[in-house]
């Protein structure tokens, strides 16, 4: 079964721009996709669809089975009464990380554990303490996250999502608003979590790190999917002229 | 005129100056809140006219557009906000101390000239607090909203565990402008007669031709809001523990 299924996803923001045009996307448990594109392809704009953040205007989508949206007979989105289990089933890392400054990392981490999902505070704690040293960031469990790079508040968004257990992870272009330094921390956490078969959608533009860890490459422009395949295929020896003008810039 | 008499007297005023403050504080803050989250509420129960008849999907006229665009609850409550913050103070407490009776004909027992201060006072604060809460409250980065509402928190967790707390931060500053003034505008309760520092000091001075009573009121007054001053700045670096 599929852990993520969208199809058909269509939306604009006003009446002459379509930013989604008719795009069906599914991930298999496990897999890790990466989408690329230019600006303004509607990457980001299908991640929010996925997430519940944009309501999308036609479509469907259901996680493990589970319909969080379809369509009436006129094509119309049209969501479930009900959205919080399906809620439970992703995470969402955002390019900016949003993480919640009057909490300490540590609480970052366990407050929707435990007032969400209503773990105990104690078994949230140790899970939280668990996810930090995986990141590197024991020593700064009861740091604010002004006192953190950006790098480190990065790992604990991340960390932040893991705690609540999803079963699919996002990613929106986790590492765009950081320096190639610490771009590295955060790839090699992911390609961490890749590892140990976590699955993960990752929207970004860091293509040496999208053909090395993901399963599958989406290439998306003007709102549809102009190429998608294995990264050799799409990234090595694209079919479509539009993938091939796109990749150049890249490459020199 | 004895000194210690007149030192007397006027703390007997600083004392009901102190209670209508912290009283009008204690109602007009969360009041405030109340109406802030009216201000801000985007509850329009037409906006859906029309959108199932046979005209569905037709261009809407004017009019139909502004009933479906109408929100009533944030109408109301603008309008309450523009009526208390475009008319004298003054003149509210005194339709709220004599309105009841000279209006309406009733005559209420045990109606003080402290309540009616204070509600006065609370109503209108509440209206200027709103605007200040509302300030904050919409200066939160979007990004908290969608961190909280992916985390799977429900709107009013949202509101009360990520939102609240980073608007009361945000605030600060310009509530204790807000209340800084409170304390010198409990002054203007001298016109329902409440016996306050200023109306005391006026009688005293008055009844002895000597200025000195509104000069002692004025160092009173000075002295109340340093403490206040004080106490705020303390809240404040108790809040600066995150940036």
């Amino acid at each position: 079964m599929k852990v993520m299924e969208l199809n058909g996803v269509r939306k604009s923001f006003d009446e002459t721009a379509e930013v989604l045009r008719d795009i069906s996307v599914s991930v298999d448990k496990g897999e890790v996709v990466a989408i690329i594109g230019p600006s303004g392809s509607g990457k980001s704009t299908l991640l929010r669809c996925a997430t519940l953040l944009t309501e999308m205007d036609g479509g469907e989508l259901s996680y493990s089975g589970n319909k969080a949206a379809w369509n009436d007979e006129q094509g119309r989105t049209i969501y479930a009464g009900d959205l919080k289990k399906i809620r439970r089933c992703f995470g969402l890392v955002f390019q900016n990380f949003n993480l919640f400054p009057h909490y300490t990392v540590l609480k970052n981490l366990t407050d929707a554990p435990v007032s969400v999902a209503g773990r105990s505070r104690l078994e949230a704690e140790n899970e939280a303490m668990e996810l930090l040293k995986k990141m590197g960031l024991s020593d700064k469990a009861g740091c604010y996250p002004c006192q953190l790079s950006g790098g480190q508040q990065q790992r604990v968004a991340i960390a932040r999502a893991l705690a609540m257990q999803p079963e699919i992870l996002f990613f929106d272009e986790p590492t765009s608003a950081l320096d190639p330094e610490l771009t590295g921390e955060i790839l090699k956490v992911i390609r961490q979590l890749a590892q140990e078969k976590m699955t993960m959608v990752i929207v970004t533009h860091e293509m040496a790190f999208a053909r090395d860890v993901a399963d599958r490459v989406i290439f998306m422009d003007g709102g549809v999917i102009i190429e998608q395949g294995p990264p050799k295929e799409v990234l090595g020896a694209p079919k479509e002229e539009r993938t091939k003008q796109f990749l150049a810039r890249f490459s020199n | 005129m004895v000194l210690a008499n007149v030192l007397q007297q006027l703390l007997t005023g600083l004392w009901a100056a102190v209670q209508l403050f912290v009283l009008t504080l204690v109602f007009s803050m969360p009041l405030g809140l109340l109406v802030a989250l009216g201000r801000m509420s985007a509850w329009a129960p037409l906006r859906r006219l029309g959108t199932k008849s046979e005209y569905a999907g037709k261009n809407p006229g004017k009019a139909v557009s502004a009933l479906r665009a109408f929100k009533p609850v944030q109408t109301l409550v603008r309008f309450f906000i523009s009526v208390l913050r475009g008319t004298p103070l003054m003149l509210q407490m005194m339709v709220v101390y004599f309105g009841p009776y000279y209006v309406f004909g009733i005559s209420l027992s045990g109606y003080s000239r402290l309540l009616a201060a204070v509600i006065a006072f609370s109503i209108n604060y509440a209206a200027y607090f709103a605007e200040i809460y509302r300030s904050g409250i919409q200066s939160i980065p979007q990004g908290q909203y969608e961190a909280a509402q992916v985390l799977g928190y429900g709107r009013r967790q949202t509101f009360f565990k990520i939102i609240l707390p980073q608007m009361v931060k945000r605030v600060l500053p310009a509530v204790t402008n807000e209340v800084i003034t409170l304390v010198k505008d409990t002054s203007l309760a001298f016109v329902i007669a409440y016996q306050e520092l200023f109306n005391v000091a006026k009688q005293i001075s008055a009844a002895n031709t000597t200025v000195l009573p509104l000069f002692i009121a004025g160092a009173f007054y000075f002295l109340f809001n340093s403490v206040v001053a004080w106490g705020m700045e303390r809240i404040e670096k108790r809040m600066s523990y995150y940036s």
